[in-house]
């Protein structure tokens, strides 16, 4: 798979787009692809944020974290990912809710970027939340703010919107009186949990996009296995979409925590430049 | 045949049995009785005419034994090396009445060796083409079994694979210790020379539906392979350091992770790593375990040695290599540390009590005789269900009790019409030559059915 543009688009996450015809006039909302930069790397899994059928093209955001998104954020225009497979994963549900409110953070913002879009086809009130720790973090506003009708953002130090986090903000529009019919998240493990902490109280519908480690992504290896409701889910197959208010999120964050060391190793290795 | 020192290879990831001679295939062929009605054949899962690539192996004509062995076995460096062949073609050999059966996997794989080293394959005659196209979905044994077969009948077929290797449990299962990837590539390799044209990274399902598929192609075969781990469903099970075989294996394997970190994965290097199971995949386990540096690599199976569903050879090798075996025994619980690191596992003690449905003795918990192993690595080796993603998104396919893909077993086909399959998507986890049993069985279907189409 070609790649026909990588920008970074604030510090440290980046922008792709990748010549893939057939996952174009498939891929839905919410769905995922894995991505192995060079014959080194992992199977990387992340989210598609854009697709264009006419141009024959998908987009996704990446965040330069670890030695395989290292190596991506390296390639440019014309190079050729090693292995790029797709669409992965359920869709999100699009359909008449009423009032949807998405939240995104990190490599989340262009997550919901197409859920937006879609959900707002379908006559639904989109209500977009995008945070970042400052307003030079947050991408793609004027994106979601054409697909929605209306954008909240939430910076940590206040540059742009209410100064705080996503939930923070969420919580204050509840209290305030806002309604909606559903919550859809993506972003980090930790704003996904602050999310569904938010609107527990109130038992408005939170579905949160998980994220664990995953090797084949096709139901194989059991490495992304998550719980929900008392039972192991596995999120490649079964999701990556989940209640937010069933998930066992110690499970997961301390799973998404397993190999800080390795990445150290590996990562240390790639800046030395011998890999 | 010889093998490299336990003590060696356990520091190593080469092979372990080195092969035959030339001298002493010939040796070894020269053995065989040349039955006229040979029962070894009967024994083998894809047919291949044993006395036959035998005799010409005995008379030293090497390319020809080959090309005879290739009529029906597209992958013979691979069944030569991880085919149970005592409990098939070498148990019912006739020599082994009195003496040590003739060493048909042995001598198969003398023969692919062999052929490998005289530089490129000899390819078939091109068959003419019957302008039928096929598609197969699954690039492991079951459906690189089927298209080998397919494409000599002069079919056109195309291959997806899901992963970015094809193989299927060939490259993500098996190690490189028991079966190097290069004699993949090569298998493989020869597939593509024979005309299958392979598409890898295609999850078929999602990318396409096989209503889509049905649309370009004459017909479908299915061989998804291997799905969901299963796992102990016991506490702790989701700790860190508690892998599927599957995962264990697939890092190891298709990854790479024992070369770390030049290749990116990573794998946790346990020093005490037990393995839960008693079959082949859970030699495996154990076996890479020492590979990856283990000091000890523990066997955890709640039967005896007796019931034990691994290859005699698999277990003889681990136990040469100082795999420890916890016999009659099976966690109840995983403990893990105030990082949810896993740190011990609980045990049952059992016995050995009454024949169950299988007709093996059932385990029965002794009361009170839990004992604690302390470990940092468990690998769940006690199976998987079949791929989910056929099934999930082709919703008028019939499936079994386990999710598994009803089929006819003389032809293969599935209750949707044109649809095929077989191997571990079909029957449950199995052993790679039944998975390329059903492949040929499937693939006569598939030319049965094609070829009566209006």
């Amino acid at each position: 798979m070609q790649i026909v543009e990588r920008t970074e688009i604030v510090p440290n996450v980046h922008a792709c787009k990748v010549h893939a015809p057939d996952i174009a006039a498939k891929v839905q909302p919410g769905q995922f692809i894995i991505v192995i930069p060079n014959e080194f790397s992992e199977r990387t899994p992340i989210t598609v944020a854009d697709w264009d059928i006419t141009e024959g093209t998908i987009s996704f955001i990446f965040l330069d974290i670890g030695s395989s998104t290292n190596s991506l954020a390296q390639m440019n225009a014309g190079d050729e990912i090693y292995s790029l497979t797709g669409p992965l994963g359920k869709a999100f549900e699009i359909k008449e809710y009423g009032d949807v409110c998405l939240v995104g953070g990190c490599y989340g913002i262009g997550g919901i970027f197409p859920a937006a879009r879609a959900l707002k086809e379908k006559g639904n009130r989109v209500v977009c939340y995008s945070e970042a720790r400052s307003k030079f973090l947050l991408y793609w506003n004027e994106k979601l703010e054409e697909v929605s009708d209306e954008v909240r953002y939430a910076t940590a130090d206040g540059s742009l919107g209410i100064k705080g986090h996503a939930h923070d903000l969420l919580k204050k529009d509840l209290k305030d009186g806002t309604r909606y019919d559903v919550v859809f998240a993506i972003g980090c493990t930790f704003m996904m949990y602050l999310i569904s902490q938010a609107t527990r109280p109130n038992g408005l519908k939170t579905i949160v996009s998980m994220n664990p480690i995953m090797i084949d992504g096709t139901g194989m290896c059991g490495a992304c296995r998550i719980e929900v409701d008392g039972a192991t889910r596995f999120a490649c197959v079964d999701g990556p979409h989940f209640d937010g208010h069933k998930v066992d999120w110690d499970v997961i964050l301390s799973r998404r925590k397993a190999y800080l060391e390795e990445e150290i190793v590996s990562g240390e290795r790639h800046t030395h430049g011998k890999s | 045949m010889r093998e490299q020192p336990p003590q060696e290879r356990v520091r190593n990831n080469d092979e372990v049995p080195f092969g035959y001679s030339p001298e002493e295939a010939i040796l070894e062929a020269k053995r065989c009785l040349m039955c006229k009605n040979p029962k070894c054949i009967e024994g083998c899962p894809v047919e291949i005419d044993i006395p036959g690539f035998i005799n010409f192996i005995a008379e030293e004509k090497f390319r020809e034994g080959v090309n005879r062995l290739k009529e029906k076995n597209i992958l013979p460096a691979v069944c030569g090396r991880v085919c149970p062949q005592e409990e098939q073609c070498e148990q019912r050999c006739i020599v082994g009445v009195k003496n040590e059966p003739v060493g048909i996997g042995r001598l198969e794989r003398f023969l692919a060796d062999w052929e490998a080293q005289q530089g490129a394959p000899e390819l078939p005659v091109k068959p003419k083409s019957t302008g039928k196209k096929i598609v197969v979905v699954g690039a492991g044994p079951a459906g690189i079994t089927a298209a080998a077969d397919l494409v000599r009948l002069g079919h056109r077929v195309d291959m997806f694979e899901a992963l970015h290797e094809p193989g299927g449990v060939l490259v993500y299962g098996i190690p490189e210790f028991r079966l190097p990837k290069s004699i993949v590539s090569r298998e493989i390799k020869y597939l593509e020379d024979l005309g299958v044209k392979l598409y890898t990274n295609h999850v078929i399902g999602m990318i396409k539906s096989i209503d889509e598929l049905l649309e370009e192609y004459d017909a479908v075969f299915l061989g998804t392979g291997a799905g969901l781990p299963w796992f102990l469903n016991v506490p702790g099970e989701n700790l860190n350091g508690v892998y599927s075989a599957n995962e264990y294996l697939t890092r190891a394997n298709l990854m790479k992770a024992y070369l770390f970190p030049k290749y990116k994965t990573p794998i946790v290097r346990g020093k005490r790593v037990a393995t839960v199971g008693g079959g082949n995949v859970a030699m495996d386990c154990a076996r890479t375990a020492l590979r990856l540096g283990a000091e000890q690599s523990i066997i955890i199976y709640r039967r005896s040695m007796e019931e034990m569903p691994a290859r005699n050879e698999e277990i003889h090798h681990a136990e040469e290599e100082g795999v420890i075996f916890k016999l009659l025994s099976n966690p109840a619980a995983f403990h893990g540390d105030k990082n949810n690191w896993l740190k011990e596992a609980e045990c049952i003690q059992m016995e050995l009590g009454e024949p169950d449905d299988s007709g093996r003795r059932r385990p029965v918990p002794i009361p009170d005789a839990n004992f604690k192993v302390p470990i940092d690595v468990a690998v769940i080796a006690i199976g998987n269900s079949p791929n989910p993603l056929i099934p999930s998104t082709t919703p008028d396919i019939e499936t079994g009790r386990w999710g598994n893909i009803v089929t006819d077993p003389v032809s293969g086909k599935t209750s949707k019409a044109g649809v095929f399959a077989g191997g571990d998507v079909a029957t449950g986890a199995a052993t790679v030559i039944l998975a390329m049993g059903a492949g040929k069985v499937a693939a006569r279907g598939i030319h049965d059915y094609v070829m009566n189409q209006k």
